[in-house]
């Protein structure tokens, strides 16, 4: 009883370790696989359930204030948002990784972003896409799969319309 | 070329390593001396061979080879050559290598002593301590090789040893400098200390092994590994006090100790091996808790390579950590394979340990070791759980959590209150036997003379009661102490004709172990004393103030004197702050709280300012300033009162632990029975 | 010495007694925070991006922000453990020094409580086992081994004598 007791704690010990590692070493969510499904509550209030828009493309980028890197594609990412706005089935939603709301604020208002922006409140949702460091842009297709993931910055516009262009009826 | 001749040794000692393993294990089952002789010639060779691997390593990093990732990685042109030196253990390629040296060492050493009465330990003890090596060695071989340069190749730039098709090699012309908070003096001696006490445990371990192994039931693998323990241990505890040390000048948050998990998986084979010592002390003297001791040493030597993992793996996230690497897996395979092989072993060995002595006493010495034994593994099990914990509910409830200073102190706080009462009574205690009347016969003249402890702290206007007990435990362990030791004297001059000098001399030689426990116990209630100090009663305060402006806190002022931001030659951009210290209207110090900005990593370090005496720190923080100094500063300024005496402390446990290693041979201990 | 403790005496009094005159929170609403206001918060909660250091201590911007967002709060009159919820809430658990008391959590705090009770009473167990052993051991022995052992109290001291003896013949 007693040695089961011990075998048993080290086999649990080594298993936690295992999938500990295992989960530390596989990155972001990737390319292929069906985005996890979050909702966003907007600075402005409104709420968004990722689930609800399928069948548009979406673009979900996770940026900072504090993060240096994010403001380069700011300007970017809006001038894509306002590209598209007319076709009507491509979201764009910015979530903001452990900030300040003014300085949040202050930033969207500095990069006139107007696509919806919101909180990760609790890190619930960088956390289902095991994000590992920000800015970082998942782009999802009509069927809710991932189909590209950039690490780090957009280098221009037409970087970011080449990921997407493919997967719409142009 | 330097490279290839460090690669090219250290792919010889992992063959080598190989090669000893097998002529150890083929010598043993044949009996044939010679082949465990060969064995015992490779092991001697591993120190020397990756010396030059070592030697190839430094000798890239002083002349600046940036195609190497490793130094790209770890060293600049603008750091001076003690730093670049000190690079070797600034990244995990190269502290991986300097590890597997420092190992290599204590292996090679053990090959030299004499081997004529231990010939059927020999094998064992050079599969395992080779079988680890060799372990290391691959790691550093396979998958973190810090001799890979940079190549151009049609798909980008790749790292490889060897010229990939079509790759032209890449010379870059600065590397990206050691992290700026590894630059300090500190540094240099912290981790090597730290990787000493790891490694060294390996000695021990290999000779409980092989004894296991070979079924003997004696306590010989303890006579043997005894020294080669407590310089381990003296090396592990070290490591700590200058890890503190470090965080103390570096870090610039006021304190020593964070309970970050990287400190706590150090701490965690320190409490195990503290708790080993103990039990061995116990096996030698009565034969008992072979088992338990067994236990503590596979133990300590899991725990060392457990913390190893934590840190290297990319399990943990720390200041200290390293970053992400491949290394995981192999390594939980190495201690799964270590951790089941010496447990299954011990299981079955189990009966040979079962001793005939029976604890008699609640009050024996036995008993009290025991017992704080037990208090050890309490703080080992809460910081185990606690460093564990928070993966574990990440993994079940997707919820990160952290587990800080709060949840580590409630427990060790109080122990470490338990363990000095231990150690009040236990250098009054007796082997075997020992009663509450006769212990207190010796307890009550210390403990009215530790009164003091409790009169001086609340004369003093102290209120808070842990404190209170605290300080009186520590008056208490000095008062026993001081006591027992002129009492064996006066007892040695009613005896003889001694002079007092010559009997306190002759006391000390006779008792060379017990008084160098002494000194050691002495040195853990100084540094407790700092602990106590700074844990209690650190205040602090911040403020912005011009300059001339002033900020009080406690009976200190200090006075915002200048600022200075200049650059220097090693590729620093220093804000340095003038400030002086007043007390009861008279300036005692200037101090120079600064911030250092590295350009070539892009990192700032934070420096403070301390003014260091006996009774308390003034430790001052330049946290914040405008580009016209006029316009004022942020100070961040504690008050951290007795916090020397932890340094002190630690220099005097120095001197115990040599004490007590110190060649002596005429006294061998002398096993007790109980009566 | 004396001077400066019964200065702190002096002192120590006399915010206890301010303190227990001023209801409630000890800074009225409305008062600018001190920085020494705004640590006391920072003390207890984590930096949400760099792990294992404390709010007050971490030099990074976005604890800079963090740390204004206490201040801004604490003006506001938000009591500490307001803010702490408000910073759980946008950042998760891990602000908090420790797990907070529920659900899974509650392991953290049991688990080593139980495995040390649990070797408390293994080793109070061992103790009477042995202190019941030994009296049995004692009467096995006969007289004659007892008359043996007061003769020579020491096996081990008897077999070195004996040593020493053949040496000193031979």
């Amino acid at each position: 009883m007693k040695k089961l007791l011990i075998w048993g704690g080290l086999v649990l010990l080594l298993m936690i370790l295992g999938v500990g590692l295992i989960q530390s070493q596989q990155g972001q969510v990737g390319r292929g696989e069906i985005a996890p499904d979050f909702e966003l509550i907007s600075f402005s209030g409104e709420t968004y359930q990722l689930s609800d828009y399928r069948g548009s493309v979406i673009v979900v980028n996770f940026w900072a204030s504090w993060c240096q890197s994010c403001k380069p594609e700011a300007l970017d990412l809006e001038a894509a948002y306002k590209f598209y706005q007319p076709r009507g089935d491509v979201l764009f939603l910015g979530v903001d990784y452990v900030d300040t709301e003014p300085e949040a604020l202050a930033y969207l208002e500095e990069f006139q972003v107007t696509y919806p922006n919101g909180p990760d409140l609790r890190t619930k949702i960088s956390q289902a896409f095991r994000i590992t460091g920000v800015p970082e842009t998942y782009i999802i297709d009509q069927d809710g799969v991932i189909v590209h993931v950039r690490i780090g910055p957009f280098m221009s516009l037409e970087e970011i319309k080449s990921y997407i262009d493919p997967l719409l009826d142009l | 070329m330097a490279a290839d001749i460090g690669f090219g040794s250290l792919l010889i000692t992992l063959v080598v390593s190989i090669y000893g393993i097998g002529a150890a294990f083929y010598g043993e089952q044949k009996k044939q001396k010679a082949w465990v002789l060969s064995a015992k010639r490779a092991m001697t060779l591993v120190f020397p061979l990756l010396t030059i691997s070592v030697g190839s390593l430094v000798y890239l990093l002083l002349t600046n080879r940036f195609e190497f990732e490793y130094v790209a990685k770890v060293s600049s042109l603008s750091m001076p050559d003690y730093l670049k030196i000190t690079a070797l253990w600034g990244g995990q390629a190269g502290s991986l290598l300097f590890w597997s040296w420092l190992l290599a060492g204590f292996t090679s050493a053990v090959t030299l002593r004499k081997w004529d009465r231990d010939q059927d330990l020999l094998p064992w003890v050079i599969v395992i301590s080779l079988a680890t090596l060799a372990f290391f060695v691959l790691l550093n071989t396979f998958f973190e090789n810090p001799f890979v340069s940079y190549w151009q190749t049609s798909e980008g730039i790749t790292t490889a040893f060897s010229r990939p098709p079509g790759g032209i090699q890449l010379f870059p012309r600065d590397g990206s400098g050691l992290n700026p908070l590894l630059r300090h003096p500190g540094m240099i001696i912290h981790p090597p200390m730290q990787y000493l006490g790891f490694v060294a445990f390996i000695i021990p371990y290999a000779f409980a092994m092989a004894s296991l192994i070979t079924r003997r039931a004696d306590d010989r693998w303890i006579q043997l590994s005894r020294r080669w323990t407590l310089w381990a241990w003296l090396f592990l505890s070290l490591g700590l006090v200058l890890g503190a040390r470090w965080a103390y000048d570096v870090l610039g948050w006021g304190g020593y100790w964070g309970w970050d998990p990287v400190e706590i998986s150090a701490l965690m084979p320190w409490l195990a091996g503290t708790a080993f010592l103990h039990t061995v002390l116990i096996q030698e003297k009565r034969g008992m808790f072979k088992q338990l001791t067994m236990v503590l040493i596979i133990l300590t030597y899991n725990l060392v390579i457990f913390g190893t993992f934590l840190t290297r793996s990319g399990l943990l996230s720390s200041v200290h950590a390293f970053s992400k690497s491949s290394i995981g897996p192999i390594f939980l395979g190495f201690i799964a394979l270590n951790l089941i092989g010496s447990l299954w072993l011990l299981n079955k060995r189990w009966s040979y340990l079962k001793s005939r002595q029976v604890l008699t006493s609640f009050f024996s010495k036995e008993s009290l070791i025991i017992i704080s034994v037990v208090l050890l593994l309490g703080i080992l099990v809460t910081s185990f759980w606690g460093v564990m914990f928070p993966k574990i509910s990440e993994l079940v409830t997707g919820q990160k959590v952290t587990v800080g200073p709060p949840f580590y102190e409630r427990v060790a706080g109080p122990i470490l209150g338990g363990m000095l009462m231990i150690m009040v009574i236990c250098p009054l205690a007796v082997w075997s036997y020992a009663s509450f009347k006769h212990l207190g016969r010796l307890l009550w003249k210390p403990f009215i003379v530790s009164l003091i402890g409790i009169a001086l702290p609340l004369y003093g206007g102290l209120t808070r009661w842990p404190a209170v007990v605290a300080f009186w435990l520590v008056a208490f362990v000095l008062a026993v102490n001081a006591f027992e030791f002129f009492r064996r004297t006066r007892v040695r001059r009613k005896k003889g004709q001694d002079s007092l000098w010559g009997s306190i001399v002759h006391v000390l030689k006779r008792n060379q172990r017990a008084f160098s426990a002494m000194i050691i116990h002495i040195a853990v209630v100084m540094m407790a004393m700092g602990i106590i100090g700074i844990e209690f009663f650190q205040i602090e305060t911040q403020g912005t103030i011009p300059v001339g402006g002033e900020l009080s806190l406690g009976s200190y002022t200090m006075v915002y004197e200048k600022l200075d931001i200049f650059d220097t030659t090693d590729g620093r951009n220093v804000a340095r702050a003038i400030v002086s210290v007043n007390k009861d209207g008279q300036t005692i110090d200037t101090l120079y709280p600064r911030r250092d900005f590295y350009y070539d990593s892009n990192q700032p370090a934070t420096i403070p300012g301390v003014r260091s005496t006996l009774v308390d720190d003034f430790y001052v923080i330049l946290v914040d300033w405008k580009v016209v100094s006029s316009e004022g500063a942020t100070f961040k300024v504690y008050h951290n009162p007795l916090v020397k005496w932890l340094w002190i402390g630690a220099w005097v446990f120095i001197i115990g632990v040599v004490a007590t290693t110190w060649p002596d041979k005429k006294s061998k201990p002398l096993p007790v029975r109980a009566r | 010495m004396i001077n400066y403790t019964k200065r702190y005496l002096l002192l120590l009094t006399s915010i206890l007694i301010l303190a227990a005159l001023i209801p409630g929170s000890a800074m009225a609403q409305g008062s600018y925070p001190t920085d020494d206001d705004v640590n006391a918060v920072a003390k207890q909660l984590y930096c949400p991006v760099c792990e294992n250091i404390p709010l007050d201590a971490c030099g990074t911007t976005a604890c800079e922000q963090w740390r204004g967002i206490i201040r801004d709060r604490l003006s506001e009159g938000w009591t500490e453990d307001q803010i702490k919820t408000y910073f759980v809430d946008q950042y998760g658990d891990r602000v908090l020094a420790e797990p907070p008391r529920s659900g899974f959590n509650w392991l953290v705090y049991i688990v080593p409580l139980l495995i040390f009770v649990g070797g408390f009473v293994l080793l109070i167990g061992a103790f009477q086992r042995w202190r019941k052993a030994e009296p049995e051991v004692s009467s096995r022995k006969n007289a004659k081994q007892a008359a043996k052992l007061k003769k020579a109290p020491d096996e081990y001291i008897s077999r070195v004598e004996e040593e020493l003896n053949k040496r000193s013949k031979g």
